[in-house]
Order: C-alpha cells, then sequence, then structure tokens
C-alpha cells in the first residue's frame, strides 16, 4: 500500500503537444481515484506516465516513499488493467493469470496455486482451463483483475475499466470494483471520461482538461461546487445551468431579470461585473405562481427521467432547466419560475470561468 | 424447389461439363504421378498399373537418389530457419518503429524482388558467390535462397505483428517482462499461424528451386532433388521414365505430408488478426 505523489509532472509528445502540463497531485494510501475528463484530456498519458509506460518529460513521481520517476514499469511495484483487459489469448485463464508470477520467477506449482487463490476471490473457479475467447465480457474483465491482483502490487492502475461492458453489467461491475477496492485497501487510480462513473465509484477525483487540473475533490465537492464553468458544464448528467448576467447592487441581472446575489459571493463582485450564474437543475424550485428573486420563463420541453422530470423554461434571452418530481410537470406553455435552493446558486467570473471568490491567475494561458 | 427452365437446365449442364472437363485436366498428371511408380512398363500415358515395386528398387540403386532428398531437407531448413527468424524480428522491428518512409520501402523491397527475379540477377549473384568463396556450398545457396524470399516474408509478417495489440505487451512490460520475454511469451504465440505460414511457404519456395542449387553448387554429392531430377536419363538417351515417376512421388510427399501437418497443427493464414 502506498500514496503516489506527483511534482511538475509534465509529458510532452513530438510536435510540442503538452499532454500532460505541470501537474501537482497527491493520492492518499488506500485511495480510491479516478482522473475524469474529456477525450484528449491527458487523463491516459497521465495514467500510462505513473506507470512507466511513458516517460515523464520533466517532474517526478513518487510511490510511496520511493521516486519511481526513472523506474522501468515492472520495478513500479504496480499493477495495470487495460481498457482491452490484454488477456493473452493463447493463454488459459489460470496461464494468464500466473504470468505476471512467472515473470517474478516463482515455480510453476506455486504461481498455480496463487492463481487459482486470486481467480476464486473473483469467482473464476470454474474457468480456470479456458482460454479467453470463451470468456464473456464481464469475465474477461475478472480474469484481468485476478492477474492484477495476484502479484500484490502496491498501486492499481485502471484505464477506463468500464468501457467494454454493456450498459447492464456495467453498472455490477461499478458496485463490484468498487467493493473489490475497499476489501483489498490497495491505492487504485482509474481513467474515466464518464463522469457518472467517477461519481458513483471515486473517494476523490482530478477533473481535467487541456493537460491540466482543473478541481481535485470529492464527488460531493465536484458536485456541488464545481470550481469552473468547465468543470460545472462536464459534471453532472444534466448540464448545469449557466446564465450569463450583469452584477446590479446585491443582485444580478439576467436579461433583465433580477436574482439575489449569495451571501457569500456579494464581498468577491464589483457592481457592473459580468458574471455567470451557475445552478444546477436538481437545485431549482418550480412554482406556477410568480415569486420573489425568481427566473420567470415559459415551459418549452418536458424531457422524463424516470423518477423526476427535467423541465426547460425558454424566456427573453436564455433558457433554464429544472427538475421537479415526477407526476408534478407543469403543461407546456404555462408560465413559470424557478428559484434557487438556498446556498445553491454559484457565480463565475465571465471573464476566466472561475469561481468569484477563486485567487485571481496572474496570466491566464 | 424453384422451377427451372430448360434453358437454366441447359446452362447448368454445360457449366459442369466444363468444370468437369478442367478438373480432369488437373487430375490426370495427378493420376499419372500416383500410379506410374508402380507400374512395371511406366510410360507417359496414364494406364491402370501393371503392380510392381520395381520402380523403387531400382531407383534405390541410383546412388545419389536419397542423399539429394536429404540435400533439399538441409536447404529447404536452413532456408526456412534464416527466413523466420529474420523475417520477424524485421517484421516486429517495422511494425513497432516509426521510420518515415516505411510503407513505401517494403513496398519497393516487395516489387523489386519479385521483378528482379533470380534468374535475372543470377550473373550479378554468381559473381558475388564467387567472390564471397561461396561456390559449391550449402550455405551460399541458403543465403541466395533466404534473400530471395526475405522481402515478401517481411510483408505478410508485418501485418501479422501489426496485428497483435500494444496492450498486450505493454500489459507484460508493467509487470516486469523484458523484451525477449515478450517476444517469446507473447508476441510468437499469437503470430504462430503466421510464422506457421511463412516457414511453410518458404520451404516449398526452396524445394521446388532449381535453378539456385544447379548453378552455385558444382559437387554431384551436394544436389537437391529437384537438381538431380534432370539426370534421369537411360544409356540410349532418352528419359528413364520409371525413376522420373518414382522419384516425382518421393519429392512430392514430405511436401504433402508438411503441409497437412503444419495446417492442421496451426492453420494458414495470409493476413493478421487474433481469433477469439
Amino acid at each position: 500500500m502506498a500514496s503516489i505523489q506527483l511534482d511538475g509532472l509534465t509529458k510532452v509528445y513530438p510536435g510540442d503537444v503538452r499532454a500532460v502540463d505541470a501537474l501537482d497531485l497527491s493520492i492518499v494510501d488506500g485511495e480510491f481515484f479516478a482522473l475524469l475528463g474529456p477525450s484528449g484530456c491527458g487523463k491516459t498519458t497521465l495514467l500510462r506516465t505513473i506507470a512507466g509506460l511513458e516517460e515523464a518529460t520533466s517532474g517526478t513521481v513518487r510511490i510511496g516513499d520511493r521516486d519511481v520517476t526513472q523506474l522501468p514499469p515492472g520495478k513500479r511495484e504496480l499493477a495495470m488493467v487495460f481498457q482491452d483487459y490484454a488477456l493473452f489469448p493463447h493463454m488459459t485463464v489460470a496461464d494468464n493469470i500466473s504470468y505476471p508470477l512467472k515473470i517474478k520467477g516463482l515455480a510453476k506449482p506455486e504461481r498455480l496455486t496463487k492463481a487459482v487463490e486470486a481467480g476464486e476471490e473473483l469467482s473464476l473457479g470454474g474457468l480456470m482451463e479456458r482460454r479467453p475467447g470463451e470468456l464473456s465480457g464481464g469475465q474477461q474483465q475478472r480474469v484481468a483483475l485476478a492477474r492484477a491482483i495476484a502479484v500484490h502490487p502496491q498501486v492499481f492502475l485502471f484505464d477506463e475499466p468500464l468501457s467494454n461492458l454493456d450498459a447492464r453489467l456495467r453498472l455490477e461491475a461499478r458496485t463490484f470494483l468498487k467493493r473489490l477496492q475497499r476489501e483489498l485497501g490497495v491505492t487504485t487510480v482509474f481513467v474515466t471520461h464518464d463522469q457518472a462513473e467517477a461519481l458513483a465509484m471515486a473517494d476523490r477525483m482530478a477533473v481535467m482538461d487541456a493537460g491540466k487540473i482543473r478541481q481535485v475533490g470529492t464527488a460531493r465537492e465536484v458536485f456541488q461546487r464545481p470550481a469552473s464553468t468547465f468543470v460545472a458544464n462536464f459534471i453532472g448528467s444534466t448540464p448545469m445551468n449557466l446564465l450569463p448576467g450583469v452584477v446590479q447592487g446585491d443582485g444580478v441581472d439576467v436579461s433583465g431579470q433580477r436574482i439575489p446575489m449569495p451571501a457569500d459571493s456579494r464581498e468577491h463582485v464589483a457592481d457592473g461585473q459580468d458574471v455567470v450564474v451557475g445552478v444546477r437543475p436538481e437545485y431549482l424550485t418550480l412554482s406556477q405562481s410568480a415569486a420573489d428573486g425568481a427566473l420567470h420563463g415559459v415551459v418549452a420541453i418536458i424531457e422524463n427521467l424516470g423518477t423526476s422530470a427535467l423541465v426547460t423554461l425558454e424566456a427573453d434571452g436564455f433558457t433554464v432547466a429544472a427538475t421537479v418530481p415526477d407526476g408534478e410537470e407543469p403543461p407546456i406553455g404555462a408560465d413559470a419560475w424557478v428559484s434557487a435552493a438556498e446556498g445553491r446558486t454559484l457565480v463565475y467570473r465571465a471573464s476566466d470561468g472561475e469561481l468569484v471568490d477563486a485567487p485571481v491567475a496572474a496570466a491566464i494561458a | 424447389m424453384s422451377i427451372v427452365t430448360p434453358r437454366e437446365m441447359v446452362g447448368r449442364i454445360g457449366f459442369y461439363v466444363l468444370v468437369g472437363l478442367v478438373t480432369a485436366f488437373f487430375a490426370l498428371p495427378m493420376l499419372w504421378l500416383v500410379a506410374t511408380p508402380f507400374d512395371d512398363q511406366p510410360g507417359l500415358a496414364l494406364s491402370v498399373p501393371d503392380p510392381t515395386l520395381g520402380n523403387f528398387s531400382e531407383l534405390l540403386d541410383n546412388r545419389l537418389a536419397l542423399p539429394s532428398l536429404l540435400n533439399s531437407i538441409l536447404l529447404a531448413a536452413g532456408t526456412a530457419l534464416l527466413v523466420v527468424v529474420f523475417a520477424a524480428t524485421a517484421a516486429y522491428a517495422l511494425s513497432r518503429v516509426r521510420i518515415p518512409g516505411r510503407d513505401i520501402m517494403l513496398y519497393l523491397l516487395l516489387l523489386l524482388s519479385s521483378i528482379v527475379t533470380g534468374t535475372a540477377a543470377m550473373v550479378p549473384i554468381f559473381l558475388l558467390m564467387f567472390e564471397l568463396g561461396l561456390i559449391d556450398s550449402r550455405v551460399g545457396v541458403v543465403l541466395v535462397l533466404s534473400g530471395g524470399l526475405l522481402p515478401a516474408a517481411i510483408f505478410i509478417l508485418k501485418d501479422f505483428m501489426d496485428s497483435v495489440p500494444k496492450s498486450y505487451e505493454e500489459s507484460a512490460r508493467v509487470f516486469g517482462a523484458s523484451s525477449f520475454q515478450i517476444l517469446r511469451d507473447v508476441v510468437v504465440p499469437v503470430i504462430r499461424p503466421g510464422l506457421a505460414t511463412i516457414a511453410v511457404w518458404t520451404i516449398v519456395n526452396v524445394w521446388g528451386n532449381f535453378l539456385v542449387p544447379f548453378i552455385l553448387l558444382r559437387d554431384a554429392d551436394k544436389q537437391p532433388a529437384a537438381v538431380l531430377m534432370r539426370t534421369f536419363y537411360t544409356e540410349g538417351g532418352s528419359p528413364n521414365l520409371a525413376l522420373i515417376s518414382t522419384f516425382s512421388l518421393l519429392f512430392s510427399i514430405p511436401v504433402i505430408a508438411m503441409y497437412l501437418f503444419v495446417n492442421r497443427r496451426y492453420g494458414f493464414r495470409f493476413y493478421g488478426g487474433i481469433k477469439s
């Protein structure tokens, strides 16, 4: 078991592509940590640099108290599960699981015993003599996990662990992976582009964009208080409402309608400043009568989400969405008003998209 | 059952007659090859044999017949070994390392090796071998044949190498495997059908090659079977059909047996890809 410490880690590909850009991150011992971001944000490169499959251009990677930056992957005491599982098609399940032990020089009977143990743990008992081609996607994933577990690594690295499973299996595997990680207590880093997956599984996560980390925090922190409009947009299965407005006294003018300024943001803004007001549809209350400080619009679209419905209101100059419990949807074309729950409104600077209480960066790249 | 018009019927019959004729055209020499060695009076016509094994004992009396088969095996095995080892390593490197103009280079190699055949290049090759002191040496023949076969072998094997997912190797690397271990434990087993195909293809090519060993080998004791066959004449100067047919049969059997064995064991494929 070990923590992971990255300092100023940079990976530049030929052609001056900065896939990972001067990145600092510490992952606590035993943590289930997600690297989340859109395609091409550098999250997989970061994982591969931790693994040693990519050489860092500068900066250091520490696992526990060892600086592993210059070590080859095999000496870093970690195990990686690839997106396609990378099971060797010509080997049986037992041989696949015991292959890392063979590399470590264990005798055949001993490594087969260990392989069977690891296989039993992941309920692969009756499948040890099969080849990967004869297994379902879920079974293949468990073989890849068993192979990683069998070497008792300090760190697990998972690259998009659920993306090759079908939707139904993905939910099961999510629960399964989380339980497995908890039981083993091994520090685990996984890469995903699916924010729901990261929110569901990770203890903490880093949201990445263009080689940089935009926010690090627990699922709750990242969901409730996204540090920037980028994170706000990316996290949440229904997109956050981001309404451009102008500060006017103790309120914000959004295309002619006025909403109150949250108390904790008030001291960070100046009168007349351009801001973006962010509030999640889940934190908006919809009513069909006018209320003070509420935004008014006309019901345009209703999307059924199962236990709730997403109602989109169209107003002059903007649209705003709110969720309502099922059975309480207003009729289409009706007038409606939405107001934010106490403390759920966030105010971002229009200039750099950061929260208004964040320090202003010296130079914006 | 669909209704068949007379016109379709005639067409169908015509088609099968044609297929039958073509099949017979190709089958007759095969039948001759199987029947004539056992014929007391071997001729060029196909006839029901007057069974005898006399032709075989006559062949065994020829001092060079069986050793020449051994020579063929030596040349074929040596060339196959060289071609498989070098083609596999070259294809692996070409598949994994990005070199500018790599694909053009591969195409040029393939093109040149198939246009400039051994026959056209025979004079310079002979001079080269002479300078190297490799005339009348099996090593020389193996080298020349390998050189001719390598480009196509590399070309085919590169496709197999390309189809091995990088994650296999990376996965093994994360577990601490060395490059050699990765090649031995992962890459070679995965592309085994490709290696088997290349080996058999090489052996068949060498087995039937007449010109290169004919020109480069002087000593009659080193002649492979394909070269020896030209000496089977009677004292009167006409072809000795008894020896030729019998030897042809013996000459064909190893290749057919090998083909069946390898096909059963590994399966032939000329393209890469992982069977799942």
